[in-house]
């Protein structure tokens, strides 16, 4: 497989999949608020601001907006085109790459892309997102999830398809950890959290509908909601599908399959840093995380992840392809006579 | 549907001036007779909504949203009778055939031009020709493989040929995609019509890339070399590689080493034996040729020219798109097989010539004014419909570079009955055949028909405002 390939079908499945989380993060927010009483605007910031810094863009959404009103943070999220990881702008790019490898795509895959690119852009999810902003969420959600079971049931399950699920797995535990992190501001910086408001159990439960565990919670620890369970659930859990444990799971599994390495044997960066990840969440317990502290267990392992998709990048795709000059090169791409 | 279509002149695919409807158009007329307009809208809707959700899309340059075009498709298809097929067929097999031994001659011995069949001025001022490949071997001798074909017809009903593509036709995947969205929108005609398919064309495809393979490689890698996905073209890329079933490459997915050209995959290097290139010469290889390219691979024609690595088409074959020298080609066929040309040229005048040109510079509004190597409906003069400043304007380039100029009288396109408007109109059609040189000469039936959409225009080009149309050859 050529590596610009991988490299493509890895971003488009990163970004399907941060279209989703983030849908999911700003939906389940604007739901909270509604159950929320003696909202002023200083206690709306704190409820909005928390989740632009989940998205890791805190710099650049101060760069366009001068106070986290919900307003500007939707907008932000969801349609601004200066911000790289807003919906529209991550569905773009999911296209995009998915265009760079059509050839590699199924048509059902390439067709629900870009069908759900269109709608994005089109005057119609304007209109949607002003009536109801759940609806709009909801079409986003609903398509991401369609495109993973067209991922899964039409792709040939080879390589490309592992480099489809290492970026999704892999952007999944980020943004697992990120959405678990919204509320640190009200845990003790370290040691395990006390007892908890009502409004706060609303806050953790909002936390675990925003990764899609309130359901699969419940099952698990019954609807009593607390912070250190949520965790415990959110990281630790090995078999719920968007816990960072799974998700370091799959990336190992399919990273394995990439090079044929067994089980506790490595041979690039990639595998044993993923390696080393997945033991660590595997042999430690929740009491061991609050120890460290949350919000900083949390930092730690998003660095962990992104030294992992480096080390991908190292291991399968060698050459950096952005550094050309890209104004020049579209200018000499558009210039190719193709006589017609 | 049909009912209310009334030719205005000139030649009319459909309708014979005394008996009506002609005989191939009979069954199809039948058929389409019975169709409803409110279902005649409904697949039309539909087709442009498929066209778009499978991207089926051309960009459009300079637009920084990104924008897709789709190439608009008109449902009527065009019909061409076996017997007018098999003209054709033969025509434009003598055809390629004799600018395949041309453009050898040309590179080797430069026979033609030392029987003086062609000033040698024309040639060797060609900005196409490449003199660095002369006396440098092809693989199998085919210098065209993919060749784009464009015909015209006369007031007549006569086919002419309006010029030849011998770089980087394009096109070929709406041929394929129109005849996809025809079966899904009229299911029935097919049958009962009894149309020639040509979905086998990517197969022939790759079967003359493959013929090409360097000696000694039995199952060789074919790839395509796009310039990106900002081509105009790039739709077609992708659509041919995944239907040949290969990798799609760009520049920078390849590396030169020992002369050896691989690609850079996920396990490492990989050999590369054959490449389809959809890049223009100058950009191919930086080392050779433009040094500010950044969509080639450096060290290419090196491989190229040791014979690890075939190209196809073939470095320089640009000099036989120069439209001065299509003004030759009937002379080369006549020079090379002994053979009258079956299809003949539209009547051309040189700007280089001296009585030539006394007659262009006189006639300036009655003709069409063609740059030499220009293409897709840029750098021309359409002199009946051109304003006094636009005349003046050409008189001068043409005074000033006579060997970049041609001029040939305005053909009245044949016209054939196209949706515009809510209602069925004469709009001016070209035909595009798609000719395969490989172990032998394979041209899939039909071709792309190209239709100027706007009333009374002359221009195809999709840039100008050309849609398309099916082409279906009876059997």
């Amino acid at each position: 497989m050529l590596s610009r390939v991988a490299n493509s079908l890895f971003w488009m499945a990163r970004y399907i999949e941060r279209a989703e989380n983030i849908a999911r993060l700003v939906d389940v927010n604007l739901q909270l608020l509604l159950d929320i009483r003696d909202l002023d605007e200083k206690r709306l910031i704190e409820y909005w601001l928390p989740i632009v810094q989940a998205t890791g863009d805190e710099k650049e959404f101060f760069n366009l907006h001068p106070h986290a009103t919900g307003k500007a943070v939707t907008e932000f999220l969801v349609f601004q085109p200066e911000n790289p990881n807003s919906i529209v702008q991550t569905i773009c790019q999911a296209r995009e790459n998915a265009r760079m490898v059509r050839d590699q795509l199924t048509l059902e895959l390439w067709e629900e892309l870009n069908r759900l690119y269109l709608f994005v852009r089109s005057p119609e999810a304007r209109l949607i997102w002003r009536r109801s902003p759940s609806e709009f969420f909801q079409e986003i959600k609903a398509s991401s999830l369609h495109l993973n079971g067209i991922i899964a049931a039409t792709l040939v399950h080879d390589e490309g398809w592992r480099f489809v699920q290492a970026g999704q797995y892999l952007e999944r535990a980020d943004k697992t950890t990120r959405i678990l992190d919204v509320r640190y501001q009200t845990l003790p910086e370290r040691g395990a959290p006390g007892a908890i408001t009502p409004d706060q159990a609303l806050e953790w439960s909002a936390v675990l509908r925003s990764c899609s565990a309130w359901d699969a919670y419940k099952t698990v620890s019954g609807a009593d909601v607390h912070p250190r369970r949520v965790a415990e659930f959110l990281l630790l859990s090995d078999n719920f599908p968007r816990s960072v444990r799974f998700c370091v799971t799959g990336l190992n599994q399919a990273i394995r399959s990439i090079s044929g390495v067994a089980e506790g044997h490595f041979c690039n960066d990639a595998e044993k840093l993923t390696g080393r990840l997945l033991a660590e969440l595997q042999f430690s317990s929740v009491d061991e995380i609050f120890e460290i502290g949350l919000h900083q267990y949390l930092d730690d392992t998003q660095v962990k992840l992104n030294n992992i998709g480096d080390a991908l990048f190292r291991a399968y795709i060698f050459q950096q392809f952005e550094n050309l000059d890209q104004v020049h090169l579209v200018q000499q791409e558009e210039q190719q006579q193709q006589c017609l | 549907m049909l009912k209310n279509y009334r030719t205005n002149g000139g030649y009319d695919e459909m309708l014979d001036g005394k008996t009506g409807i002609r005989a191939h158009y009979r069954k199809f007329n039948k058929l389409f007779g019975s169709l409803k307009p409110s279902d005649f809208n409904a697949k039309r809707q539909a087709v442009d909504k498929a066209f778009l959700r499978q991207g089926i899309t051309f960009n459009v340059y300079g637009d920084a949203a990104g924008a897709e075009k789709i190439f608009p498709f008109d449902l009527l298809p065009r019909i061409i009778p076996a017997n007018e097929w098999e003209h054709l067929e033969r025509g434009l097999t003598q055809r390629i055939t004799a600018l395949n031994l041309f453009l050898h001659d040309i590179y080797h011995e430069q026979k033609i031009l030392k029987d003086r069949v062609i000033p040698e001025f024309y040639v060797l001022s060609g900005r196409h020709f490449r003199r660095e490949f002369v006396n440098f071997n092809v693989p199998k001798g085919i210098y065209i493989h993919v060749c784009g074909t464009d015909l015209i017809r006369d007031k007549d009903g006569n086919y002419l040929v309006l010029e030849d593509n011998g770089r980087c036709p394009s096109g070929v995947s709406y041929v394929l995609e129109n005849r996809r969205a025809m079966k899904r929108a009229f299911p029935g005609m097919f049958e009962g019509i009894g149309v020639r398919p040509v979905e086998t064309y990517p197969q022939e495809l790759l079967k003359s890339l493959k013929f090409l393979a360097p000696a000694g490689v039995a199952d060789p890698t074919v790839v395509l070399l796009t310039p990106g996905a900002y081509n105009s073209a790039y739709f077609e890329h992708t659509y041919l590689a995944r239907q040949m079933g290969i990798e799609i490459v760009e520049g920078r997915d390849l590396f030169v080493r020992d002369q050896r050209v691989f690609m850079r995959t996920t396990k490492g290097l990989q050999p590369v034996h054959v490449i389809y290139r959809r890049i223009d010469d100058d950009f191919i290889d930086p080392m050779v040729f433009r040094k500010d390219s950044m969509l080639g691979v450096p060290g290419l024609v090196h491989a190229y020219r040791a014979g690890n690595v075939s190209l196809a088409n073939s470095i320089g074959t640009g000099i036989a798109d120069d439209k001065v020298m299509y003004y030759f080609v009937p002379r080369m066929i006549k020079y090379y097989l002994n053979q009258e040309p079956i299809l003949p040229n539209v009547p051309t005048y040189l700007a280089s010539e001296e009585a030539d040109r006394k007659y262009i510079l006189e006639h300036l509004p009655q003709l069409v004014v063609k740059a030499a190597n220009e293409s897709g409906g840029y750098g021309m003069l359409m002199g009946p419909k051109a304003g006094r400043d636009e005349i003046e304007k050409f008189r001068k380039q043409i005074i000033a570079e006579p060997r970049n100029y041609i001029a040939q009288p305005m053909i009245c396109l044949s016209q054939h009955p196209t949706y515009c408007n809510g209602k069925f109109e004469g709009r001016h059609v070209d035909l595009r055949p798609y000719i395969l040189s490989g172990e032998k000469i394979c041209i899939i039936p039909g071709g792309l028909t190209r239709v100027a959409l706007r009333k009374g225009s002359l221009v195809v080009n999709s840039s100008q405002g050309g849609g398309s149309k099916d082409t279906w050859v009876l059997y």
